[in-house]
C-alpha cells in the first residue's frame, strides 16, 4: 500500500488584509499609499489624509512587480478605490524599485523610522526592525527622522528567515513558534551556534537527545535574541524603544529582548509589520502636498 | 613501529594507520550521533584493512571536532588529542616537506595555517559561518537538486561568471532558486557557487598570508571545481595531495610516531 505524505510548509505565515472602520475617503484631500516590498513579505498601506485606512500583508512572490500590484489591489479590495485614484504612492523595502505604480522610492530605513513615529508616537528614539532577511537598529529624533542606523543583511541569524528555517525543523507553524518557545518553566542555555545552518543541526541534535520542542524553541529564540542585542548595542538603546517588522509579532523574541536589555519596548497600537509601508504612505502625503503647492 | 591517527570530523571520521613512515591503511565513514561508536567502526575497518589488532599499535592520537570522544575510551583508547590545526600542519608537512601554507576546508570549518618545518606559526579559523565551509556547497547542491559530487565537474564546464550577492548559506539558497527560475544553467550556477566560496576562503587565508608551497586539504579539496578559483583568488599555485581528506588523520598518526620515539 502506498502512502501519500503531505508536505506541510510550516514557514508559510498567513496573509491578511483589513479596512479600518470609521475612516472614509469621500471627502479626502490626499489619498496616498506606501508599498513595502520586503524580501519575504510585501505590505501595502493606504492612507486617507495621513490616517491608516486599509492595508494588506502578503508573502513576496517570485516577481516583485506582480506582488506589488497584488498587494495594493488586495488592500483596496472592497473600499471602492483603485490604483488610479491614489494621489501619490511611494515604494520602499528591498524590492522598492519594483513598484510600477509608485512615483518615488524611499529607503526602508527612513520609512521604518517614520512609520514607527506614527505607530508609537514622538517619544520613539530607537527602532529595531526585524524583517525577513535583515535586521536594522535605527536611532531617530522626535520627528521620526533617522539619526544613525546599523544593519545586518549579510547573515540569516537574527532575521525572520532564521525563524522560518526553524519552524520547518520542529514542524510548528512560524506564527505559533513564540508561544511554543515561551512554554517552558525556565529558559535553557541558548543554542551555541550563530549560523542558522549550524544552529539548525544543533537543534536537531538536541531534539534527538530528548529535549522537548518547547525547550529547543526556547534555546533557539534566546540565541536569536542575543544575536539581535549584539547589533542593537552597537548603536545604543535610548528610550523609547520599539520593535517593528514581522518578527515584532513574535513574543518569544520580544520578551527575551526585553529581559536581556532590561528595557520594555512600547506596545504597538497597530500591526508593527506595517511600519515601513505606513512610513512610505506618510512620505507620499508630504510629497503630494508639496507637488500641489500646499506646502 | 605502528601508530594510528583518528580524525573525528563534523561529518566524517577518518583513520590512518602508519607503519615505519608508510601508510598501511585508511578508512572513513559518516559520523553519526554517537561519536565514539562512529569512530570505533572506522577504526576497526582500518585495523582490518591493515590486518592488525589494537595491540599491535603503540600509540593512537586523535584530532578533529570530536577528538575528545575517543581519548582513553575503549576500544580505541587514544593516548592523546591534538587540535586540527596541529594535525593538519603535521600531515601536510609529511606529504609535502616544503609546505608553508595549509588550507584545510572541511564540512563545517575552514582553516588557513602558516607552517614552518611542520610546526604551526600562525593560523586563522572560520567555524561560525557555514558559507565558508563544505556545508555551503552541499546546501547549494540540494537547491540545484544534484549530488554534491557533481558540483565540481559541472562548474568546470562553465566559462561564464555570474556574481552571487548572498553571502549567507540560507540567503544563497534562495538566490540559487531564483537563478534557476531565471533560466541560468546549472553549470553556470555551480561555477558561481565555487567562485563565491573560493572568495571567502581566500580572504580568510590572506589574513595569515600565503607563502609557497600551498597545500589544500580536507574534504572540500576533493571537489575539482574548487582549486582553480581558489588559485586565481590567491594568485598562487596550490598542491592537492592524493587523499586530501585523510591528511589531518595522517598528521595525528605522524605526531603519535614522533612522540613514541
Amino acid at each position: 500500500m502506498s502512502q501519500t505524505e503531505v508536505k506541510v510548509e510550516y514557514w508559510r505565515w498567513p496573509e491578511y488584509r483589513s479596512t479600518v472602520p470609521n475612516v472614509s475617503w469621500s471627502n479626502a484631500k490626499a489619498i496616498t499609499a506606501g508599498v513595502d516590498i520586503g524580501s519575504v513579505g510585501s505590505k501595502a498601506a493606504v492612507l486617507v489624509d495621513g490616517e491608516l485606512y486599509a492595508f494588506a500583508a502578503m508573502r513576496t512572490g517570485g516577481v516583485s512587480e506582480a506582488t506589488a500590484v497584488k498587494a495594493i489591489n488586495w488592500a483596496l479590495e472592497g473600499t471602492g478605490l483603485e490604483i488610479g485614484k491614489l494621489n501619490y504612492v511611494v515604494g520602499t523595502g528591498y524590492g522598492r524599485v519594483n513598484v510600477p505604480f509608485a512615483k518615488r522610492t524611499i529607503t526602508e530605513i527612513a520609512c521604518h523610522a517614520r512609520g514607527a513615529h506614527y505607530i508609537y508616537g514622538p517619544t520613539v528614539r530607537t527602532v529595531l526592525d526585524i524583517g525577513g532577511q535583515d535586521c536594522k537598529a535605527i536611532r531617530c529624533d522626535e520627528k521620526g527622522k533617522v539619526l544613525s542606523f546599523l544593519m545586518n543583511d549579510k547573515c540569516a541569524a537574527g532575521t525572520g528567515r532564521g525563524l522560518e528555517v526553524f519552524a520547518d525543523l520542529i514542524r510548528v507553524p512560524v506564527q505559533d513558534l513564540d508561544k511554543v518557545s515561551l512554554n517552558v518553566d525556565q529558559d535553557p542555555p541558548p543554542v551555541s551556534n550563530t549560523c542558522v545552518i549550524f544552529a539548525k543541526a544543533e537543534s536537531l541534535a538536541l531534539l534527538r537527545q530528548g529535549w522537548s520542542k518547547e525547550k529547543v524553541a526556547a534555546a533557539y529564540h534566546t540565541a536569536m535574541a542575543n544575536r539581535i542585542v549584539d547589533l542593537l548595542s552597537r548603536v545604543g538603546v535610548e528610550k523609547d524603544f520599539v520593535i517593528t517588522g514581522g518578527v515584532a509579532k513574535n513574543m518569544g523574541i520580544v520578551k527575551r529582548l526585553e529581559k536581556i536589555l532590561n528595557i520594555k519596548p512600547l506596545e504597538p497600537k497597530m500591526d508593527p509589520i506595517l511600519a515601513g509601508a505606513l512610513g512610505a504612505g506618510l512620505f507620499a502625503k508630504a510629497l503630494y502636498e508639496k507637488e500641489q503647492g500646499l506646502r | 613501529m605502528m601508530t594510528a591517527g583518528v580524525d573525528v570530523g563534523a561529518k566524517y571520521a577518518k583513520v590512518v594507520i602508519l607503519k615505519d613512515g608508510q601508510v598501511v591503511a585508511r578508512a572513513k565513514a559518516l559520523v553519526g550521533f554517537d561519536l565514539l561508536k562512529s569512530a570505533t567502526e572506522v577504526f576497526e575497518a582500518a585495523l582490518k584493512n591493515a590486518a592488525v589488532s589494537r595491540n599491535d599499535i603503540q600509540r593512537v592520537v586523535s584530532t578533529g571536532m570530536g577528538r575528545n570522544a575517543v581519548v582513553q575510551k575503549p576500544p580505541i583508547n587514544a593516548d592523546e588529542a591534538v587540535s586540527e590545526v596541529v594535525s593538519a600542519a603535521a600531515g601536510a608537512h609529511f606529504i609535502v616537506p616544503t609546505t608553508k601554507t595549509v588550507i584545510d576546508v572541511g564540512a563545517e570549518e575552514g582553516r588557513g595555517i602558516k607552517v614552518e618545518g611542520g610546526k604551526v606559526r600562525d593560523f586563522v579559523i572560520n567555524e561560525r559561518c557555514a558559507a565558508g565551509a563544505g556545508t555551503f556547497i552541499e546546501t547549494m547542491a540540494r537547491a540545484l537538486e544534484i549530488q554534491v559530487e557533481e558540483m565540481g565537474p559541472m562548474a568546470l564546464k562553465s566559462t561564464n561568471t555570474i556574481a552571487m550577492n548572498a553571502q549567507c548559506c540560507v540567503f544563497a539558497e534562495s538566490e540559487v532558486v531564483s537563478l534557476i527560475h531565471s533560466k541560468i544553467s546549472k553549470e553556470d550556477i555551480s561555477k558561481a557557487i565555487h567562485d563565491a566560496i573560493a572568495g571567502r576562503i581566500s580572504s580568510m587565508v590572506l589574513r595569515v598570508g600565503v607563502e609557497k608551497d600551498v597545500v589544500l586539504i580536507g574534504g572540500v579539496a576533493l571537489d575539482p571545481g574548487f582549486k582553480s578559483p581558489l588559485e586565481k583568488e590567491l594568485k598562487a599555485s596550490i598542491i592537492t595531495p592524493e587523499y586530501p581528506e585523510y591528511v589531518s588523520a595522517l598528521g595525528a598518526a605522524v605526531i603519535a610516531a614522533s612522540s613514541t620515539r
